[in-house]
């Protein structure tokens, strides 16, 4: 290292995951250690909150140990520590955020609390890529299904959501209603590949152009209504013709959005930005002067290095939070 | 008292729910039961209109329960995720129950034991792909 990097622990336990990650300057992960729960909750075909943060407590020292480990540096080399304070849910929230406090206060180095929706959009710039504003960013997890224009860092307008439920939360209600099991997204993909016949077709959702909403509700009825007046169908098909549709409105909202704005960077993240049909559909849809970005799958999941990296521009500008700064469930 | 509707699509499901928020009273809870894609979320939407919340009403199978500001506080819970009532120990949301606001739960055969006596009960079947039976008991007459 040539001159003194500025190094951050970013802690992270919002949901599913306990993270702890270590990043220098902003963009270079030493280390980035996820503890997932879903063995936990997959009998459960859900998070189970009682589960998640009692597990967060079991969890969060341990892996701050381990990032510490990994990255070959101590508790002294830290010149700030950040967490996740919203959105989520308040039992796990208050995990790290609790930890981060603790650590910021012994230490006596800044807090900076993140929100976890904006820093899943920095995702992509931990891993080579040159930090860019304005860009598109498309949200798209369990909880969350959101377009918004980025500006800069702390400088998000949201331009549209969904009204009802997020397409992760619809993945997951289908495959459970299909019997696939929890998490819904990944066993969707696989048995929709393995569809043969391509016939059956959803309805759009939310067709009109203009319109920036998304909307999950109607789609899964749609696909449960189906169920139960064909219960000798095809598994695979549904799955299919229900991932087309699920997908098919982010990837308009996104285009028609960069494009009514002149913007042509773009960054898909969240959890269902792992999903390998929802990339080939976007990079058939993207022009060649329009530039896209998607993080590596384990970025998409929930992580604590997506919190320290994008926590060091707060950093940098002066932005810290107080020791008594809370967590909140929405944003 | 027991009213039973028929509706004929979403439209007509948000306007019963519509109906029961500008009834609803401080304190009241209405807990709605009903499979996946009934329209559980719809009408909670109707009984946000009723109680004169202007934002949007999204589900809150991941967070739980959100709280929206309107004439009246509204309370929206959905248990869909709570699999046994021992996971609700530590999210005190019998609190919520008791307050003043209008507290409306989804799901919430997940907290049968906990739920307060004086509930307004609405179930809501699947006739067809279109049609809906709604049914409403309330704890008086």
């Amino acid at each position: 290292m040539k001159e003194k990097s500025i190094i951050g622990l970013g802690l992270e336990s919002s949901c599913d995951e306990t993270s702890a990650a270590i990043v220098a300057d902003g963009k270079v992960i030493l280390a980035n250690i996820i503890n997932s729960q879903i063995d936990l909750h997959s009998d459960y075909s859900g998070v189970v909150p009682e589960i998640a943060s009692r597990a967060h407590l079991e969890n969060i020292n341990i892996i701050i140990e381990e990032a510490l480990k990994t990255a070959g540096i101590s508790f002294y080399d830290l010149d700030y520590v950040a967490a996740t304070n919203r959105p989520g849910l308040i039992g796990s929230l208050l995990i790290a955020l609790q930890s981060a406090k603790a650590i910021s206060f012994t230490l006596n180095i800044p807090l900076v609390a993140i929100n976890h929706l904006e820093a899943h959009l920095y995702a992509p710039f931990l891993e080579g890529n040159e930090l860019s504003f304005p860009f598109i960013g498309l949200l798209v997890s369990g909880g969350n299904t959101a377009l918004y224009k980025v500006i800069a860092p702390g400088q998000m307008q949201l331009l549209g959501k969904t009204v009802d439920d997020a397409v992760g939360e619809a993945f997951d209600k289908v495959s459970k209603y299909l019997g696939l099991g929890y998490p819904g997204g990944p066993v969707i993909e696989k048995i929709a590949a393995s569809a043969t016949e391509r016939k059956l077709i959803f309805p759009k959702i939310l067709p009109d152009p203009g319109d920036r909403r998304f909307s999950y509700s109607g789609i899964k009825t749609a696909v449960i209504n189906y169920l139960k007046s064909n219960p000798q169908c095809d598994i695979s098909e549904v799955a299919y013709a229900f991932q087309e549709r699920a997908l098919e409105i982010l990837v308009r909202r996104l285009f028609d959005a960069a494009r009514e704005l002149g913007i042509k960077t773009l960054v898909v993240a969240g959890g269902v930005a792992a999903n390998g049909r929802l990339r080939e559909m976007i990079l058939s849809e993207l022009r060649p002067d329009e530039r896209v970005m998607f993080p590596s799958p384990k970025l998409c999941t929930d992580n604590g290095a997506m919190i320290a990296g994008l926590a060091y521009h707060y950093f940098m500008s002066g932005k810290f939070d107080s020791l008594n700064c809370d967590v909140m469930s929405r944003v | 008292m027991k009213e039973v509707f028929v509706t004929n699509n979403p439209e007509e499901t948000l306007k019963i729910g519509k109906i029961l928020g500008e009834k609803a009273r401080e304190g009241d809870l209405i807990a709605i039961y009903g499979d996946l894609g009934t329209g559980k979320t719809t009408l909670s939407k109707g009984i946000a209109l009723g109680l004169g919340i202007s934002e949007d009403i999204t589900s809150p199978t991941f967070s739980l329960m959100e709280i929206y500001k309107g004439q009246k506080t509204f309370y929206h819970f959905d248990l869909y995720r709570i699999e046994s009532e021992n996971e609700l120990n530590n999210l005190f949301f019998e609190e919520y129950w008791e307050k003043d606001g209008v507290s409306v739960i989804e799901w919430p055969e997940r907290a049968s034991s906990r739920l307060p006596k004086n509930r307004i009960e609405v179930f809501i079947e699947y006739i067809n792909d279109f049609q809906r039976r709604i049914t409403i008991e309330y704890p008086y007459n």
